[in-house]
């Protein structure tokens, strides 16, 4: 259940109170989110949409312990996160976060294997270990049989399904994808959404989505937009829930 | 060792540059194993100098003889273990350029003052037993091609004459430090032909003694006692350890310590700039990617960690490329012939310099290492992603 006027239950995986977000920039302070609630359930595809500048990037960073906000609270699975330490910060991130971008960011130097290990290594998993959960995610994404080829040696809708088996890898609470259809073409993208729907549907993954891409937020279960630094939901969200 | 894969990876993603940089430490510690080895060969005698020994010369100058009737008076002195005496020759061989020291020695007590020498029981009796012989260090041996049983001339600069020797034995040294290029020969055989030359320049007048104490502890009361001794003589002595001695040769030839000191000071110094730069701009181009390790959860103090360590591996692999440079060079130079032979007889690296070699590099390492692996831990990952 995905809901934006603050009246959602405690068993809520992701809670958002009064959340507020300022910039300045010189003397002027710029308020980017105003007083945001969010409630989202287990297994939710939600899609935020909003013009430039609306918030929405602002929002996932916030969202994934990458930035601090100036007012309010965000709990997930029940820890409260606006009040972590910066190392307590990127210990949750590890555990907790699965980050996809748009510019897929994979380390060109490591192969996808290799790449997608890299949650891995932060956990006590051996060797062995880490091999099959990187080739168990690399399956899902469709790509066992790249797992020793380079970034540069991938096409970019490849590159993006190795970056989703690098968020998935070490099981975290939820994704959050940042345009991850942004610099594909629409075979790819509908590829990426394909796969994203699939995790949400079959491995029952939280997913939080900022697109501009109209026909990638119909996946979702729910579109938020953002406006004026806050949430309204729209109408006629179908995706996957 | 998990990590290790991602130290090395973005090590060698530029490879060219990696290798300049690896190469101007590489050279930068050839320059720095060279100024060790030229240090070395200043200060060997000082290096190697017996805690329990005292030199013995004239206090006018050095190159003054003493009286050969000291011997005994030194011998009778409180303290004193045993004398021996040694005269410094100066001659060539073949060519002026052909130098290396020249010793006449009286040869049980000169033996029995060095035990770090090594002579053959056989040929040390061939010394005893001929007047002519002469005992050539293994480097000097090597030097010249000499072998036992060759005839050698030596032309005498301050004992004029066309000498000759028989060389009945070759020395070793018992630590890789002692210095092989000695020749000693007889100094009856000096003195001798001396006399009989009608020259009588330093006729029973041996260059200085050498003295063993019983107790090193009793080294400056015993140094009193025999300046004492020959207080107001015709021949007042001058007694310093044997360490002393030595270091007042190294003297002559000027600070060679602060010589190397500014040198080696301003190798590292560019050093630093180099390595530094080259983390910066590794650091710089990487930006992006270390975000989003941050992102995934790798803290900043492995951040920090990465930059640190591909910094010292870089430090370290040309540390180690450029030292072994300069003790392969040493090696290579006293085995097959050294071309500083007149000058710097002895080239050798101290094991113990290796270590602070390698040291010295790794700290540079971290020094370079340090304000890009710091600016590259405070990374904000918001800011970072949004650059790209």
């Amino acid at each position: 259940m995905v809901r934006v006027d603050g009246t959602g239950n405690e068993e809520s995986l992701i809670r958002i109170r009064g959340l507020e977000k300022d910039y300045h920039r010189g003397d002027e302070e710029i308020r980017v989110l105003q007083g945001l609630n969010l409630d989202v359930g287990k297994g939710e595809f939600v899609a935020f949409m909003g013009p430039s500048g609306s918030g929405k990037t602002t929002l996932l960073n916030l969202l994934g312990g990458l930035d601090t906000p100036s007012h309010g609270t965000i709990s997930v699975a029940g820890d409260e996160i606006t009040h972590m330490s910066a190392g307590k910060l990127t210990q949750w991130r590890a555990r907790h976060v699965g980050f996809i971008f748009q510019m897929y960011n994979l380390l060109p130097v490591l192969t996808a294997f290799q790449n997608v290990e890299l949650p891995l290594l932060l956990t006590k998993l051996s060797k062995s270990e880490r091999k099959q959960h990187v080739d168990a995610a690399l399956e899902i994404v469709g790509l066992a049989n790249r797992s020793d080829h380079f970034p540069r040696q991938l096409s970019g809708g490849q590159e993006q399904r190795v970056a989703i088996a690098r968020a998935i890898v070490a099981d975290p609470t939820f994704l959050l994808c940042d345009e991850p259809t942004g610099d594909l073409d629409r075979k790819s993208a509908d590829e990426i959404l394909d796969l994203l729907t699939r995790l949400c549907k079959e491995h029952a993954k939280t997913i939080l989505m900022v697109t501009h891409d109209q026909l990638a937020a119909d996946r979702a279960g729910a579109i938020l937009h953002l406006n004026k630094g806050a949430l309204v939901e729209a109408q006629g969200a179908g995706g996957p829930a | 060792m998990k990590y290790l894969r991602l130290l090395v990876v973005n090590l060698f993603r530029k490879k060219i540059r990696t290798g300049l940089t690896i190469g101007s430490f590489a050279i930068a510690m050839l320059l720095f194993g060279l100024l060790v080895i030229v240090r070395f060969a200043f200060n060997q005698g000082v290096e190697v100098a017996g805690a329990d020994r005292l030199i013995v010369m004239n206090r006018v100058t050095f190159i003054e003889p003493l009286p050969i009737s000291y011997m005994d008076r030194i011998a009778a002195i409180p303290g004193v273990k045993s004398v021996t005496h040694a005269t410094w020759f100066g001659g060539t061989y073949q060519d002026p350029k052909n130098f290396f020291p020249q010793f006449a020695v009286d040869p049980e007590t000169w033996h029995a003052m060095y035990p770090e020498y090594l002579v053959p029981d056989d040929q040390f009796k061939a010394f005893v037993t001929d007047r002519q012989a002469a005992i050539a260090g293994v480097e000097t041996a090597k030097r010249f091609g000499w072998k036992v049983g060759d005839r050698i001339p030596i032309e005498g600069a301050i004992y004029p004459g066309h000498w000759q020797f028989n060389l009945v034995g070759i020395y070793t040294g018992a630590r890789p430090k002692d210095d092989t290029t000695q020749f000693w020969f007889q100094y009856d055989y000096l003195n001798e032909t001396m006399k009989q030359s009608g020259n009588h320049y330093g006729v029973d007048h041996p260059g200085w003694y050498v003295v063993k104490l019983t107790n090193p502890d009793d080294a400056v009361t015993v140094v009193k006692r025999i300046d004492q001794t020959f207080a107001n003589s015709d021949a007042e002595t001058k007694t310093d350890t044997e360490q002393a001695f030595a270091q007042s040769f190294v003297k002559q030839t000027g600070n060679i310590e602060f010589i190397i000191l500014v040198i080696g000071g301003i190798v590292f110094f560019t050093l630093l700039l180099v390595t530094g730069n080259t983390m910066a701009i590794s650091v710089r181009e990487r930006t992006a990617e270390l975000a989003i390790l941050k992102a995934l959860g790798f803290s900043d103090r492995f951040i920090l960690f990465l930059v640190l360590a591909e910094s010292i591996l870089i430090a370290l692999i040309g540390g180690t490329l450029g030292i072994g440079i300069a003790v392969a060079l040493a090696k290579l130079a006293m085995a097959y012939g050294n071309p500083l032979a007149a000058v710097l007889p002895l080239l050798y690296f101290p094991p113990d310099q290796v270590l602070v070699g390698i040291a010295a590099a790794i700290a540079v390492g971290v020094v370079a290492g340090l304000l890009p692996g710091l600016s590259a831990s405070r990374l904000k990952v918001v800011d970072a992603l949004r650059r790209i």
